[in-house]
């Protein structure tokens, strides 16, 4: 297979500033194969496929197509050249206030050669030749805000496809989609594959990789760390060469308890996935494990009231738990450090101070009249706790280093006492070292309460854990007390299939 | 503290003082409890509908139906007095109960109906207008019109009504500062008070720069952005009362010019002490910097047609003070 590659990227280099994102990739894509990218967040997969498809400006390496050298300034050349881009928020690929004909052919209306005036009747030609060549079957006088999210994909991608092109990179196209759609789009990919277009598809679905791929490719820290094209393919090694399993440095004296803080049970956060049960125990810290999209972040905010679960129980210290609003949680004593800080943690317009008294405000007032003495002596207790690097509590959140916003977060929540303290992604975008202290202090801290964390990276929880759980379509799916774990049947378990070897 | 940040934090007082330091020499008669309290009684209306505004605009939304809730108001106590023939009181409580449920509706309509807040308030502000001119068919209230079905209204404004906009306190010299700056003044510590000290008004100021952390940190989101709109609501209300005070009548064609006023009031505060954000301390400063201006140009014989210009200016230069120079705007 080597001779007919159509696609080569050769030691591709990016960095932003100091900070090296991808450290020489090279592959290739080969005409009439579905290649899968697999890699965890920060991996380097988004900055790969921008370079590729003329967003960024690559630092070094070369890429050719169909061995001609490729070095796309703007989206548009690449485009034109052949190598055609589906990106992931699937609102970009398509204008939901046109019709599904003007759609497929808006490419058409700009760039030298295009008609000035508007004619409906050659565009809805023109369309219907695209749609024809797909197999297409949607009302072209449709506008696009009135189709279904399954079918916008299909536009968008038909959209791609109107250039013929030789590569076509599809960035985790089922995210939002149903399996029934995603059937859909799985059927114009063999087509395509058929018709002998090179796929590079990016995706953390364990359920179309095994659909789809004819080769995987998985993706850490800004290089291939493993490359599998054998027949059967080995899913696992692909999961295990994209998590990565380095040596943890700080073993951890593994505590089991017996006292529940939380039980769980039957719990069911999405219509066809198996119940969840599961008792959290005071003192311990509990991870739960999973790749991207398998409702770790469904479950987490289950727990804390913001989405409530189609069936299912919690008991709380014995008595029942059911939160309607996030409010009610934290009164319970059920604090949530949700993941992705910058959307849904930090105030821009507060400060150190204002950011960590946010949730307590009751707490911390008296007759409805805030207490600022007590929340800045909060404030400097928690700063000074888990050594968060700032001039003063007054500081804005802007001027902090990644790091230390996440300590902030985790600070806020940490400023009074919770009987179940939940942290979602709490490592994201957090340097090592800080990542260290939160994990340190999240062990120091525990006794008093269950703590539950969400990590998407296996090594996050190896380092913190007394348990870890595993999750994958929406439920849990195994359990490992975090001493001599078996790393191959936990991979199985996050890969999601039946455990089977391989290599 | 660079020279810069200084500039962003103290600039717009310096300009306030040089300003009145400029007519004090320039303008003759400027310089008098007269002319101070007139200024304040020229913004005191904007003033009140401004710092409404304000817990609006705190919240991350936008009320552009003040103006109209404020002569709604007025035509109501007109109204209620004039043709009803009730006593002060009853007039007071329907003012401000439009205000109140015309803050519902459009909490209502931004919150649950998820119809963005320009527009929204848009369509109340042009709701109000045709509605308070459906019971007289268009006319002014004023003791002695004929109704639309022949009868005369012979109720007429209350004196304790009136007093509202014509009793004056004393305060060194008599009959010196008019009730309105009183209630200006008033409402102004009231909501500062409030959205600086309480934890409402912090978890406001928390939904109107992030919605979702708030949420997530157990704040009733929704509620929060429903009352923003009650109280600017209420706000123009009285607003309203006071603006009916001080005409003696029902007045279709007044308070054309309230909306506008009040927003740029609003949006000048947060240039002052360098906020950035809707603040009000900031809005009362910035409805005073207007008046100040005007009162000051009025002395010196600027004609009455540029006046709306003026405000512009200050409005665009005070903008380009909060977003250009102290680079929050693009956060």
């Amino acid at each position: 297979m080597v001779g007919n590659a159509v696609f080569r990227v050769e030691g591709l280099r990016k960095s932003f500033g100091q900070n090296e994102v991808l450290g020489g990739v090279s592959l290739e894509l080969h005409a009439g194969e579905v290649t899968v990218l697999m890699g965890a967040n920060g991996a380097g997969k988004s900055t790969l496929v921008k370079i590729i498809s003329g967003v960024y400006e690559r630092g070094g390496g070369t890429m050719a197509l169909a061995d001609q050298d490729f070095a796309p300034k703007t989206p548009a050349e690449a485009i034109r050249a052949g190598v055609v881009t589906v990106h992931q928020n699937i609102n970009d690929g398509v204008v939901a206030d046109l019709d599904v004909a003007t759609n497929l052919t808006l490419d058409r209306l700009s760039g030298s050669g295009a008609p000035t005036l508007f004619n409906p009747v050659r565009v809805r030609r023109e369309a219907k030749a695209v749609a024809d060549r797909m197999g297409l079957a949607i009302d072209l006088k449709a506008r696009v805000s009135d189709l279904s999210l399954a079918d916008r994909q299909m536009v968008a991608i038909a959209r791609a496809l109107a250039h013929q092109p030789k590569v076509l990179i599809l960035d985790e196209p089922t995210s939002s989609l149903s399996s029934a759609e995603a059937d859909r789009l799985f059927a114009l990919i063999d087509r395509l594959r058929e018709q002998g277009v090179a796929i590079l598809y990016i995706s953390h679905r364990m359920s179309d990789i095994r659909r789809l791929a004819n080769r995987i490719i998985s993706m850490r820290d800004g290089i291939i760390s493993g490359i599998f094209d054998k027949k059967p393919l080995d899913y696992e090694g692909a999961v295990n060469a994209m998590l990565g399993r380095k040596i943890h440095l700080d073993q951890i004296v593994v505590r089991d308890s017996a006292n529940a803080v939380l039980k769980i049970d039957g719990l069911r956060i999405a219509p066809d996935a198996r119940p969840i049960s599961l008792m959290l125990g005071d003192g311990e810290v509990v991870a739960i494990t999973g790749l991207v999209g398998v409702g770790k972040t469904a479950l987490a905010e289950t727990l804390f009231g913001v989405r409530q679960p189609l069936s299912g129980t919690m008991t709380m210290n014995g008595k029942p738990y059911a939160p309607e609003t996030t409010g009610e949680a934290i009164a319970a004593g059920v604090f949530l450090v949700a993941k992705d800080r910058g959307e849904n943690g930090i105030v821009g317009g507060f400060n150190i101070q204002e950011n960590i008294g946010l949730p307590f405000h009751k707490r911390m007032s008296r007759f409805g009249i805030l207490r600022r003495r007590l929340e800045r002596t909060t404030a400097r207790r928690q700063i000074e706790e888990l050594g968060i690097v700032c001039r003063s509590e007054k500081d804005e959140m802007s001027e902090l280093s990644g790091g230390n916003q996440q300590k902030v977060m985790v600070a806020r929540w940490m400023a009074q006492d919770a009987r179940l303290f939940i942290l979602d992604e709490p490592f994201q975008g957090v340097d090592i070292s800080a990542r260290r202290d939160i994990a340190a202090k999240l062990r120091a801290s525990a006794n008093g309460r269950a703590t539950l964390l969400f990590v998407t990276e296996l090594d996050e929880a190896l380092e913190t854990a007394d348990r870890i759980l595993v999750m994958s379509e929406q439920t849990i799916v195994g359990e490992h007390r975090n001493a001599d774990v078996d790393l191959d049947r936990l991979l199985a378990e996050v890969a999601g299939g039946p455990l089977h070897s391989a290599a | 503290m660079t020279l810069r940040d200084h500039a962003i934090r103290y600039g717009f007082i310096v300009l306030l003082f040089g300003l009145v330091a400029y007519f004090s020499i320039a303008a003759d008669g400027f310089v008098s409890p007269q002319s101070a309290v007139f200024i304040f009684q020229s913004v005191a209306i904007t003033g009140v509908l401004a710092l409404g505004v304000t817990a609006t605009l705190v919240v991350g939304g936008f009320d552009l139906s003040i103006g109209s809730v404020a002569t709604s108001a007025m035509m109501a106590a007109a109204y209620v007095m004039v043709v009803l023939e009730q006593n002060a009181l009853v007039a007071v409580v329907v003012c401000l109960l439009i205000g109140a449920i015309v803050g519902l509706i459009n909490g209502w309509l931004i919150v649950y109906m998820r119809v963005p807040d320009l527009l929204a308030t848009l369509g109340m502000m042009f709701l109000l207008v045709g509605l308070q001119r459906i019971p007289t068919e268009g006319r002014s209230i004023a003791t002695g019109m004929t109704m639309p079905d022949g009868s005369v209204a012979n109720g007429k404004f209350s004196d304790a009504f009136l007093a509202l906009g014509r009793h004056r306190f004393d305060f060194f010299i008599p009959n010196l500062i008019p009730v309105s700056v009183v209630v200006l003044l008033v409402l102004a510590v009231l909501i500062w008070f409030f959205l600086e000290y309480t934890r409402f008004g912090r978890m406001m100021y928390a939904v109107g720069s992030n919605e979702r952390a708030a949420e997530l940190a157990g704040a009733p989101v929704k509620a929060y952005k429903i009352w923003a709109y009650v109280i600017s609501g209420v706000f123009a209300s009285i607003g309203g009362i006071l603006l009916a005070a001080r005409l003696g009548r029902g007045d279709i064609a007044s308070g054309n010019n309230l909306l506008l006023d009040a927003v740029a009031a609003a949006l000048i505060g947060y240039a002052v002490l360098g906020a950035a954000k809707p603040n009000a301390f900031g809005t009362a400063v910035g409805a005073l910097f207007v008046g100040i201006l005007l009162q000051g140009l009025t002395m010196m014989n600027a004609p009455y047609y540029t006046q709306d210009f003026v405000k512009g200016v200050v409005l665009v230069v005070a903008l380009v003070f909060t977003f250009a120079l102290s680079g929050r705007g693009r956060r």
